[in-house]
């Protein structure tokens, strides 16, 4: 029964093992790598190599131009340098109390407006479109008009000392120690109407049967929603949270808007940081440096999240 | 005592209408109710009032923004400020508006989204259905990828662009574009193909089809409504992007965001604050466009964009 | 070898550690019509999408016409498929979902409108050659599908639980036209289904799956007649065949409450010792009662438990040898939960099987 396998000519077996259990390389798997090579070197070039050369450029005294020779290894001098530079310190404050309350406070009122949302109103798809519209502008033009709002002289203040109030004050942006709220306002009024509608979707996705049964049972509506709802919509509040997080991250054209890192030096956040290392300050080791910590708390969540999804396997294996 | 009314329908139904509550509930508007509606109205309020500052001081001019109500509906409506930052706003030495901006960004977000879209709806194909050896491992970078920050690997692009020649040039910000665009519109297609059954690319194998014909004519016409989706994310995303605008585009390409930007931080004169925010509509106004025509199909965007994790 | 219009020689599939088939082997006849029949997870779909060619087998050999396919595209092999989902190109029109095979081929123009023709008129789906499939209704979507194999003009058509997204009542029309259809065309048909109506009513020979292995392939009667083990036993049939468990001493079964039943009748494939642990199987239609039990060697009293009509009989549940079993009668006869009567049965009729081994003896 030893039959030979004939490759065919010019058809679709390209290498033809000689025993018949190997699978054999097909034309149309060539054609697949031949269709996603901008997805090889993407992910290889950009999400491998380019993160590799940054790691190692952070471990070299390089300013403007990336240097490899031998004596431009420095160790981990750039990361003590890092640690003990105001700039970054500040950076690291800011960027974690920046994202903690506005991760906070973007939860708290996506969850609210999407509960509000879902009380069977009037004119819902106008709501919608009103607390969604800021998410379609840049965080440039969202940065840029609430300068303008928050403008000391011309902005809210202005107008209501204007308006009899003459002790009124409202202008954060101006004050080193205010400046980081002024910026979050701005933040939570681009993306709660992401959040909001993310929630509103899980609302609606929640089994009805749950709705009846808590309606037969006497819960209060808001109970429903804070103690049984809220639970259920896991889903929902992680997208939304990852979200969220990878735009905290990633916060750099709300502040070159509207604060530019000022007053002073009190909203510098990492990713101004890094940027102004590799232009501006031309010191491209310091700068690589700091990428290599933005990227650490990424590489922990993946992680934590690689390792519950792993958990979660092991369990259902199990049953 | 019984009337007409109730002997009639006692005769059909056989039962007699006792007194007390009989049939549809009356509707009440409840505090509650109003609660709601006064909640929802402030929140919309809050969220449109940006939008009512940028229109009124758009519309005044310089004199009576002076004035400090920025809330105000301009007492004289001019169209000024709108002429100049679309012609004539100057950035530093430059006095030419938004207008080249506007062009560069046009280019840009139409190349940078017909490429990145073709190049993830192949990527998102092949994953589905034509999975070689290493593929998911490509996968699971790209996703990766999507968490990334910027500034990790900014850098090492500068000197890979500068390299090939490409910094600062058409081709080069296209790139950048399709580059990081992809993991997630990668990720947008690949879920819709392998939500599609499997039997539908099976029948196409069995009826003789290749890697190319069934993408080109079994799986490119059913995915229109995806590509909707994703025509719709990517072009808000590189007409508001404003990072690889400044890094890599060049002078020669530099898209509205960078410009507007610009105009509004340029120290030299007066601040036009009227012009400034004619600039920011401006620029607002694609997307916006975007957002407003497309509708429920933005949102479902944004859903399927959201899921990443 | 060639006289065999499908051969599988050996075939395993492995997916990583897993094993989904194993050392298969299966020979069908010119003509044949195959059902593969199996719980979900049984690997007959895979089984399937091997002979397809739409999945790579990890070993083994697959022959279809006499030639070696186990290497081959799907295109190559000279077979059609149809699947439970129709998998109907939704954005082309009958005609064009019809004919993509065809044309992707690179056909000529006539030819594929001689066959695309042909295929709607032996499916009487004329009308609809211009619609798109959201347009038809399941039935006619299934009908659409079966042309798409049938256009290809090949000797093996491969069905992948075709029936299975219909309602009851279409299923049977379809069933019979599927049957009506090998009939005309005398092509080797490999039917992939879980439900044991459609095998026993289409089938030539069923081959039974568990776990990737073939537990019986044989023509339908001797299937439910003579299941070869007590899975295959268990599977076929509904109600399920009573199972009584005992003992073998020769001539008798002793069931677990000391019940003695004579299995003179009983014809053994393999002798068994005295004392062999043993499972006794008799299907519900076969206990009788009324006039009929004289005859049976083998008798008791029993009360009704449960009854149920099911309309064109009724089943009724009862305690025989202490356990819960059915037996079904002539919705005719009228059974009263509580009433005491006598039944019987003949092993000749039942199955014995080992209980250690699970085969039959």
């Amino acid at each position: 029964m030893a039959q030979l396998a004939t490759a065919k000519e010019g058809g679709a077996v390209i290498k033809a093992a000689s025993s018949s259990g190997r699978k054999p390389f097909r034309l149309s798997t060539l054609m697949s790598i031949v269709g996603t090579t901008p997805m090889i070197a993407t992910a290889v070039g950009v999400f491998v190599i380019c993160i590799i050369y940054s790691f190692v450029l952070s471990f070299t005294n390089s300013r403007i131009f990336p240097a490899f020779a031998a004596e431009n290894f420095v160790g981990t001098d750039q990361y003590a340098r890092l640690w003990s530079t105001g700039r970054w310190l500040i950076s690291v404050n800011n960027i974690w109390f920046f994202g903690l309350l506005s991760i906070v406070a973007n939860m708290t009122a996506g969850y609210l407006l999407a509960v509000f949302m879902d009380q069977r109103i009037k004119a819902e798809d106008w709501f919608r479109s009103i607390f969604l519209y800021p998410f379609a502008m840049s965080l440039v033009i969202t940065g840029l008009v609430w300068r303008w709002i928050l403008d000391p002289n011309y902005g809210i203040q202005a107008t209501v000392r204007g308006w009899g109030f003459t002790e009124f004050a409202f202008a954060p942006l101006v004050n080193s120690s205010t400046a980081i709220y002024g910026l979050v306002v701005a933040g939570i009024w681009n993306g709660v109407g992401v959040t909001m509608a993310i929630m509103l979707a899980g609302l609606r996705g929640v089994d009805s049967e749950i709705w009846k049964a808590a309606k037969i049972d006497g819960i209060p509506a808001w109970r429903t929603y804070l103690f049984i709802v809220l639970p259920m919509m896991r889903g929902a509040i992680l997208t939304a949270f990852i979200l969220q997080c990878v735009g905290v991250v990633r916060v750099y054209d709300l502040i070159v808007a509207m604060t530019q890192g000022g007053p002073g030096i009190s909203t510098q956040m990492p990713a101004v940081f890094v940027i102004q290392h590799i232009t501006d300050r031309s010191n491209v080791g310091l700068g690589m440096a700091a990428a290599t910590m933005m990227l650490l708390p990424v590489i922990v969540l993946l992680g934590v999240q690689a390792f519950a999804q792993w958990r979660a396997n092991q369990v259902k294996e199990k049953a | 005592m019984m009337t007409t009314e109730t002997l009639a329908s006692s005769a059909v139904t056989g039962s007699r209408i006792e007194a007390g509550p009989r049939g549809a509930k009356p509707k009440t508007l409840t505090i509650a109710r109003v609660g709601v509606y006064v909640f929802l109205i402030l929140a919309a309020l809050f969220f449109l009032m940006p939008l009512w500052v940028m229109v009124v001081t758009s519309l005044k001019a310089m004199p009576e923004i002076q004035l400090r109500n920025i809330f105000q509906w301009p007492q004289q409506i001019t169209f000024e400020p709108w002429l100049k930052a679309w012609d004539t706003a100057c950035t530093g030495r430059d006095c030419n508006g938004l207008k080249p901006g506007f062009l560069n960004s046009v280019k840009i977000t139409v190349v940078g989204t017909a490429i990145s879209i073709v190049i993830a709806a192949l990527n998102g194909y092949a994953l589905s259905f034509w999975k070689y050896k290493g593929a998911n491992v490509l996968f699971g970078l790209l996703v990766f990828g999507a968490f990334v920050p910027y500034q990790v690997v900014i850098y090492p692009l500068i000197i890979g662009m500068r390299e090939i020649g490409l910094f600062g040039t058409f081709p080069g910000i296209i790139i950048i574009h399709t580059i990081f665009g992809m993991p997630i519109l990668t990720l947008l297609f690949r879920n819709f193909f392998a939500a599609l059954p499997p039997e539908l690319f099976k029948a196409a194998r069995v009826d003789g089809a290749g890697f190319w014909q069934i993408f080109f004519q079994i799986m490119v016409p059913m995915a229109v409504p995806i590509t909707i989706v994703a025509v719709i994310l990517q072009v808000t995303g590189i007409w508001n992007d404003f990072l690889f605008g400044t890094v890599f585009a060049g002078r020669e390409n530099m898209p509205m965001t960078v410009q507007l930007n610009n105009i509004v931080n340029t120290t030299t004169g007066v601040r036009e604050y009227n012009v400034h925010m004619a600039a920011t509509i401006l620029t607002a106004a694609v997307p916006l466009a975007v957002y407003f025509i497309s509708g429920k199909w933005f949102v479902r965007g944004i859903a399927a964009g959201a899921v990443k994790g | 070898m060639t006289q065999h219009s499908v051969s599988i020689r050996d075939l395993s599939l492995n997916f990583g550690n897993v094993k989904v088939l194993e050392h298969l082997d299966l020979d069908i006849a010119q003509g044949e019509f195959i059902v593969l029949l199996g719980p979900s997870g049984c690997g007959k779909s895979t089984l399937l999408n091997c002979i397809a060619g739409l999945l790579d087998v990890s070993d083994g050999q697959i022959f279809i016409g006499g030639k070696n396919v186990t290497w081959e595209e799907p295109k190559d092999r000279g077979i059609g498929m149809v699947f439970q989902s129709y998998a109907l190109y939704p954005q082309m029109t009958v005609e064009r979902n019809l004919s993509f095979g065809l044309r992707v081929a690179g056909m000529k123009k006539d030819e594929i409108e001689r066959r695309v023709s042909r295929a709607a008129e032996i499916l009487q789906i004329q009308p609809l050659l211009q619609r798109k499939p959201v347009e038809l209704s399941g039935g006619q979507r299934q009908r659409v599908a079966i042309g798409r194999a049938l256009v290809r003009d090949v000797d093996v058509f491969l069905f992948d639980e075709p029936l299975s997204n219909l309602d009851a009542k279409l299923r049977s029309d379809l069933r019979v036209e599927i049957k009506r259809l090998h009939q005309r065309l005398k092509n080797t048909m490999i039917y992939v289904t879980h439900d044991q109506i459609e095998a026993l009513t289409l089938a030539d020979r069923i081959a039974v799956m568990k776990n990737g292995v073939i537990q019986q392939l044989s023509d339908p009667h001797t299937i439910y007649n003579k299941p070869v083990n007590l899975y295959v036993a268990g599977f076929i049939g509904s109600p399920q065949m009573n199972m009584l468990h005992g003992t073998l001493n020769g001539d008798t079964f002793t069931a677990e409450d000391g019940t003695v039943i004579p299995v003179g009748t009983y014809e053994f494939t393999t002798p068994a010792a005295a004392g062999t642990k043993a499972v006794l199987g008799v299907r519900p239609e076969h206990i009788v009662l009324g006039d009929d039990v004289k005859r049976m060697p083998f008798t008791q009293e029993i009360e009704i438990e449960i009854v149920e009509p099911m309309g064109s009989d009724t089943l009724a549940w009862t305690k025989i040898a202490g356990k819960a079993v059915t037996f079904r009668v002539d919705s005719d006869v009228h059974l009263a939960v509580g009433q005491k009567l006598v039944v019987g049965f003949d092993p000749a009729r039942g199955s014995i099987f080992n209980s250690e081994t699970t085969n039959r003896l």
